[in-house]
């Protein structure tokens, strides 16, 4: 009981000073936001390095999280494949029996692009290496669309590298710490990529928009696109290779162009990087490891 | 000695169970479900925590840890640095504020609180990630994020209530 009393007597006493206490840690804290918001818009370098660093503390903890999720997921796919089984085989066959022919055309033209490219003495560019990585979190939600993958710096993981998968491109690496890497998607507000439909060789450049499809800007004046139209990477700037598949344009309204992108964010698991060895324009500031220049 | 030892342990876990628990949901919101459309409209788990706790047991989730978790929540999420930390902190001055009045209702009138805390929170992140990234946010996804927050409130809010009964009762 005296106990008790004591401590009554000491809320007392102690309630006034807590609260003040509390209210300049609160202003504090408030003040210290304010700080973070205004250094992440003049010194964003160092943020963004900031940024990485958590990033890459938390990648492994996200890496074994998503494993469990990723069983279930193979395990619902299967239970789903098996009522499946029979359309998916006959659809299969039928789409054999059509890249068969597809198959002998590729042959043909191979073999003449070859010996055209011979006659012509053509420089074909650089071979690409490809780094595979899981993505370990989809982050960001309706405010930022980016992928969080498991490889970084050491294996081999460079700032501006264009990500894809089977079925086309899926962004390029934003931010690279030495075990992880972010993966801005072509869908954010924030992505711009040269592009060029496939068919009339007109340039433009996708822009993000925060929704599914990101929209064509750009363009030159006149330029005719239709729906349907296939959307390439271009390659300048010299950050992505070109002939990267990007997507089909969806609608044409008002001005307005969308691309319906190849790649389902949803559905990703695995990516590859490509590394083409191209520096292009997003490497123009100081080189981390080395400490000079490279341009 | 040995038995304080652990009894100073067992109160520090306790101590820090939201906190950690409050980490461990925004890690688990990065986590890729591969549901067609959730990972875009994925809502702010760490928002409803920082609520619930606010109301019930502040003391355990102090100002100072919601900064943090506002912090890590930008550093993952690739938002602008600073966006979820300033609303963060911001929203919870205003459910202290306004803890009283919460503690002892009905969960109905908790939950439709909560709908008017995260209306205003969802506005202020929008408007300061428009703003940072210098073009508008598809309000629409916004909306969908939001609303998908509100219905699983009900569920993390009874989970955690759960939590604090059995873990955090002596605490």
């Amino acid at each position: 009981m005296r106990v008790k009393n004591s401590t009554r007597t000491d809320n007392r006493i102690a309630a006034p000073v807590k609260s003040v206490t509390q209210r300049f840690t609160y202003l504090l804290l408030i003040l210290s936001a304010i700080g973070v918001l205004v250094i992440g818009r003049v010194d964003v370098a160092s943020m963004e390095q900031v940024r990485t660093q958590i990033v890459d503390a938390v990648a492994p903890i996200l890496d074994v999280i998503g494993r469990p999720v990723e069983s279930f997921n193979v395990g619902v796919d299967r239970i789903h494949e098996i009522y499946t089984v029979f359309d998916a085989n006959q659809k299969l066959r039928q789409e054999r029996d059509r890249l068969l022919h597809w198959q002998a055309l590729a042959r043909k033209l191979e073999t003449e692009n070859r010996a055209l490219k011979g006659l012509l003495n053509f420089n074909a560019g650089p071979e690409p290496r490809f780094i595979a990585a899981r993505v370990v979190a989809d982050t960001g939600g309706a405010f930022a669309h980016s992928l969080i993958l498991n490889a970084g710096e050491r294996a081999g993981v460079r700032k501006g590298q264009a990500a894809v998968t089977g079925d086309g491109l899926i962004g390029r690496i934003s931010g690279v710490g030495s075990r992880s890497s972010r993966l801005l998607l072509i869908t954010d507000l924030n992505s711009r990529i040269p592009i060029v439909i496939e068919s009339t060789r007109i340039r433009a450049v996708l822009a993000g928009t925060n929704a599914g499809r990101p929209r064509m800007i750009h363009l030159p004046t006149g330029a005719m696109v239709a729906i349907g139209d296939r959307v390439v990477t271009s390659g300048h700037g010299g950050v992505f290779p070109n002939g990267l598949p990007v997507g089909v344009v969806t609608s044409v309204t008002d001005g307005i162009i969308e691309i319906q992108p190849y790649v389902n964010r949803e559905r990703i698991e695995y990516v590859r990087v490509l590394d083409y060895g191209l520096r292009g324009i997003v490497q123009s500031g100081p080189d981390r490891r080395t400490g000079s220049n490279v341009r | 000695m040995k038995p304080t030892v652990w009894n100073r342990m067992d109160v520090l876990s306790r101590q820090l169970t939201p906190f950690i628990l409050t980490m461990f949901l925004v890690l688990l919101s990065a986590v890729p479900f591969q549901v067609p459309g959730l990972a875009r409209v994925m809502p702010l788990f760490s928002l409803i925590v920082i609520f619930h706790w606010g109301i019930y047991r502040a003391e355990l989730l102090p100002a100072y840890a919601v900064f943090i978790v506002g912090f890590f929540q930008d550093a993952l999420s690739g938002v602008p640095m600073g966006v979820h930390t300033i609303v963060y902190v911001m929203t919870y001055g205003v459910i202290l504020a306004q803890q009283r009045f919460f503690a002892r209702k009905p969960f109905y009138v908790v939950w439709l609180g909560f709908g008017l805390v995260s209306a205003g929170a969802t506005l202020l992140i929008w408007g300061f990630a428009s703003m940072m990234k210098g073009g508008v946010i598809d309000p629409r996804a916004v909306a969908s994020q939001y609303a998908l927050g509100i219905g699983f409130y009900p569920i993390i809010a009874y989970l955690l209530s759960r939590w604090q009964r059995a873990f955090l009762q002596q605490a």
